[in-house]
C-alpha cells in the first residue's frame, strides 16, 4: 500500500499585479485552501513614484501638478488639500467666489470618482453593463470639468489663493442639466443593481466591518460611514465653503459591502445637492486673492490640512524651513489605511468575495504607492 | 455507376451531406452568434458595437476568425502536451455530433434516432471532460480553478436538467426528438410545463457556462479561467464550442417546449431557427444584465432549489398522467 504524505494543505495564489480586478498594479498574495482564503497579503509599491520626495526638490507651485497624479480619480480634492495647506502656511484668504468654484468643481469630481467606482465595482461582481452606463454619465461630467480646468483626468486647477479661471454661463447651465440627468439615472441604477437579487446575495453580509475595527485601522470615507459612523471632514472640521450648504452624511447600518454601495450612491445625491446650492448662491467678486506672492517663500512652520476625498481623509502635512521648497511633505492618503484592513477581511472568504471586497475598498493604487 | 447511385440514395449519403451541412452551419452560426452577441451587448450598453468591417460590422467576426487562424499556437513549456493539444478537439467534436439528431423541420433532420434526446444530453456532458482536460493540462492555478468549478457546476446542473427533460419524455413517451415535436402540434409544452421550461433555461444557461453562471471563465476572478493558456485557433475552438453549445441548448429547449418547427405561414426550418435565436437572445440578455453568482451560491441554488423543484415537477407530471 502506498502512503501519501501530504504535508501542504494550502497553496499560494498570486492575484496581480496584472489581474483584471486589482485596479491597477496592486498585488495580493493569497494562501488558499481550496477556494477559501486562509491568508491574504497585499504587496504594494509597484507604482511608487516618490511624490513626497519630489516635493523636496521643487518649489510650492511646481509640486501642485503632482497632486493630480496621486489620486487620479478625485484629483481636485487633492488639489484643494494641498492648496489650502499652502494658503495656511503663507496666510492667504481665498475670495468667496473662488471657494464656491472650488466646492462646485470638487463635488463634480467626487461624483465622477464615484461613477468610476460604481462601474468598476459592478464589473468586479461580474455585471458588465453598468460600467458603460456610468461612464456615459461621467463623460458629460468630464466635458464640464474640461471646460473650466482644461483637462479631463489629472486636474491641476486650484492655485494657492484661489482659482486661475472663472466659470462661465455655459458651465453653469451645463452643470444644471447634468444634475437633472443624473438624478433620473439613479432610478436606472436602482433597477439594474439594487433590485437585483444576485447582487444583493453577493453583497449582503460580505466584508463586514464593525465600528471598532474602523477606528482601530483608521479607516475613513465611505468605509467608515458604511459601518455607521457619521464622520465626514466636510462636516466635522468644515473647510472652504462647506458650512454654508445644507447636506447630510449618509451612513450604513451593518458595514457590509452592500452598505458601502448604498452610502456611495447616496453621497452622489448629496454632492448634487451641494452643487445645486452653490450654483444658486454663487457670489460675484474676484477669484484670486490679491496678496499672493509670485514666489511663495513661507516662514518656518508646519501645517496640516485635511479634506474629504471620495475615498476618505486626505491630509497634507507640510514642514517649511523658510525656503522656496518645502522641507518635507507628508501625504496621508485614505486608500492606504483602507487597504490595511484587507488581510483581516479576507480570511475565510472565497476568491469571488475578495474581489468584491477589494472593489468596495475602492483603491486607487498610485495613491497607496505615492 | 450503379453502386454510386445506390449509395447516394441511402442513409450513408444523407449522413455525408448532413455532416458537411452541419460543419458549414456550425461555422456560419458561430460567426453570426458572436457578431450578434457583440451587437446585443453594445445596444444594451448604449454603444454601436462593431461598425467598420462590412455593413454594421457584419463580417467583423470573419476578420477576427481569420486573424485567429493566422496566430501562433503557443504551447507553454510546463503544460501536459498531449492533453493540452487534445482538449480543444474534444470540446468541439461532441457539439458537432449533437447536430446529427437536431430536427430542423419534419424533413430536415440528418438521423432521426429513437434515442435522440439521450444522445444530445450525453454529448453535452462530454464538454465538461474537455474543460477539465484543458484546465488540468494547462498547469496554471487559475485554469485549474476554472476547470474544477466547471466540473462541480456541470454535475450539479445536469441533474435538474435531466429530471426536467424526463417530465417531458413522460408526457410524450418517446426519446425521439421528432416525436416530441409532433406531440406539440396542438399546443406547445411550455404552456403545460411552465416550471419545467424555466428550470430548463436556468440549467441550460449554467450548462453552457453562460453568465450569470459563467464561473469557469469569470474574468474578474480567474482572468480567463480554463482557457487562460490557449491562443490562436485552439482558443477559437473553445469559443466556437461555447457558442455552438448555446445553439444546441436552445435547439433542445425549442424541441422540448416551444413546439420545434411548428408555426403558421413560414416554413418549418424558419420557425425553428427563429425560436432558437429568440432563446439565444434571452441568454445574451441574461449575460449583459446580471452580476455573476458566487460559487457556493451557485451550488446551493442547484442542490437546494432546482433539484427539489425539478423532482416535484416530475412527480406532479407523473401523477397527472396516471390519473388522466
Amino acid at each position: 500500500m502506498i502512503e501519501y504524505d501530504i504535508e501542504e494543505k494550502t497553496y499560494t495564489l498570486n492575484l496581480g499585479p496584472q489581474h483584471p480586478s486589482t485596479h491597477g498594479v496592486l498585488r495580493v498574495l493569497l494562501e488558499m485552501e481550496g477556494e477559501f482564503i486562509t491568508k491574504a497579503e497585499p504587496v504594494i509599491g509597484y507604482g511608487h513614484r516618490a511624490h513626497e520626495h519630489m516635493a523636496e526638490n521643487r518649489n510650492y507651485l511646481q509640486f501642485l501638478p503632482n497632486m493630480g497624479r496621486v489620486d487620479y480619480l478625485h484629483a481636485l480634492a487633492f488639489n484643494q488639500g494641498y492648496c489650502m495647506a499652502v494658503e495656511k502656511l503663507i496666510g492667504v484668504t481665498v475670495p468667496e467666489r473662488a471657494e464656491f468654484i472650488r466646492v462646485i468643481t470638487a463635488e463634480l469630481n467626487r461624483v465622477s470618482s464615484h461613477l468610476v467606482w460604481l462601474g468598476a465595482y459592478l464589473l468586479d461582481l461580474g455585471a458588465f453593463t453598468p460600467i458603460l452606463y456610468s461612464f456615459d454619465d461621467r463623460e458629460n461630467l468630464l466635458d464640464l470639468l474640461d471646460r473650466v480646468t482644461g483637462s479631463r483626468l489629472t486636474y491641476c486647477y486650484y492655485r494657492p489663493g484661489g482659482v486661475p479661471t472663472d466659470i462661465d454661463e455655459e458651465f453653469i447651465t451645463g452643470t444644471r442639466a447634468f444634475i437633472k440627468r443624473l438624478r433620473t439615472r439613479f432610478a436606472d441604477y436602482d433597477n439594474l443593481v439594487t433590485k437585483n437579487v444576485i447582487f444583493i446575495n453577493r453583497t449582503k453580509d460580505v466584508g463586514l466591518i464593525t465600528k471598532d475595527q474602523c477606528v482601530k485601522y483608521g479607516l475613513t470615507g465611505p468605509f467608515l460611514r458604511g459601518s455607521g459612523i457619521p464622520y465626514d471632514i466636510r462636516k466635522s472640521e468644515p473647510y472652504s465653503a462647506y458650512p454654508l450648504f445644507d447636506f447630510e452624511i449618509p451612513i450604513g447600518e451593518k458595514g457590509d459591502i452592500l452598505d458601502r454601495y448604498v452610502v456611495r450612491v447616496k453621497e452622489m445625491e448629496q454632492s448634487l445637492r451641494i452643487i445645486e446650492q452653490a450654483l444658486d448662491k454663487l457670489p460675484n467678486g474676484p477669484i484670486m486673492a490679491e496678496k499672493v506672492p509670485k514666489r511663495i517663500k513661507p516662514a518656518e512652520g508646519e501645517v496640516y490640512q485635511a479634506v474629504e476625498t471620495a475615498r476618505g481623509e486626505f491630509g497634507c502635512y507640510i514642514v517649511s524651513q523658510g525656503d522656496v521648497k518645502p522641507y518635507r511633505i507628508k501625504l496621508r492618503v485614505p486608500s492606504f489605511a483602507n487597504l490595511s484592513i484587507l488581510p483581516e477581511l479576507a480570511v475565510d472568504t472565497l476568491v469571488a468575495d475578495l474581489v468584491a471586497i477589494l472593489g468596495s475598498v475602492d483603491v486607487v493604487v498610485p495613491e497607496i504607492d505615492r | 455507376m450503379e453502386m454510386l447511385a445506390q449509395f447516394l440514395g441511402t442513409e450513408g449519403a444523407r449522413m455525408i451531406v448532413g455532416l458537411v451541412g452541419v460543419i458549414a452551419l456550425v461555422s456560419v452560426n458561430a460567426l453570426f452568434l458572436i457578431w450578434m452577441e457583440r451587437k446585443v451587448a453594445a445596444h444594451m450598453q448604449l454603444r454601436p458595437g462593431p461598425m467598420e468591417v462590412g455593413p454594421h460590422g457584419a463580417i467583423q467576426t470573419v476578420a477576427d476568425a481569420l486573424k485567429l487562424m493566422g496566430k501562433e499556437l503557443i504551447t507553454p513549456d510546463e503544460v501536459d502536451k498531449p492533453i493540452f493539444w487534445l482538449a480543444p478537439i474534444v470540446v468541439f467534436l461532441p457539439v458537432l455530433l449533437s447536430f446529427l439528431v437536431v430536427p430542423f423541420s419534419s424533413t430536415w433532420i440528418i438521423k432521426d434516432m429513437n434515442v435522440g434526446i439521450v444522445l444530445i444530453l450525453a454529448f453535452s456532458t462530454l464538454s465538461v471532460l474537455a474543460i477539465l482536460m484543458a484546465g488540468w493540462a494547462s498547469n496554471n492555478k487559475y485554469a485549474v480553478f476554472g476547470a474544477i468549478r466547471s466540473v462541480a457546476q456541470n454535475i450539479a446542473y445536469e441533474i435538474p436538467l435531466l429530471i426536467t427533460v424526463m417530465s417531458i419524455i413522460l408526457m410524450v413517451g418517446s426519446f425521439k426528438l421528432s416525436d416530441i415535436v409532433a406531440a406539440q402540434s396542438q399546443y406547445w409544452f411550455v404552456l403545460l410545463q411552465p416550471l419545467a421550461f424555466i428550470l430548463f433555461i436556468i440549467c441550460a444557461t449554467a450548462e453552457t457556462n453562460r453568465a450569470p453562471f459563467d464561473l469557469p471563465e469569470a474574468e474578474s476572478e480567474l482572468v480567463a479561467g480554463f482557457h487562460t493558456e490557449y491562443s490562436g485557433m485552439r482558443f477559437a475552438l473553445f469559443f466556437l464550442a461555447e457558442y455552438t453549445n448555446m445553439f444546441i441548448a436552445s435547439a433542445v429547449a425549442t424541441v422540448l417546449f416551444l413546439g420545434g418547427w411548428h408555426g403558421p405561414f413560414l416554413p418549418g426550418v424558419i420557425w425553428f431557427l427563429l425560436k432558437v435565436y429568440a432563446l439565444i437572445f434571452l441568454m445574451m440578455w441574461f449575460r449583459w444584465t446580471f452580476p455573476r453568482v458566487r460559487f457556493d451560491q451557485l451550488l446551493n441554488f442547484a442542490w437546494k432549489i432546482l433539484i427539489p423543484l425539478a423532482f416535484a415537477n416530475l412527480l406532479i407530471t407523473a401523477l397527472v398522467l396516471k390519473l388522466r
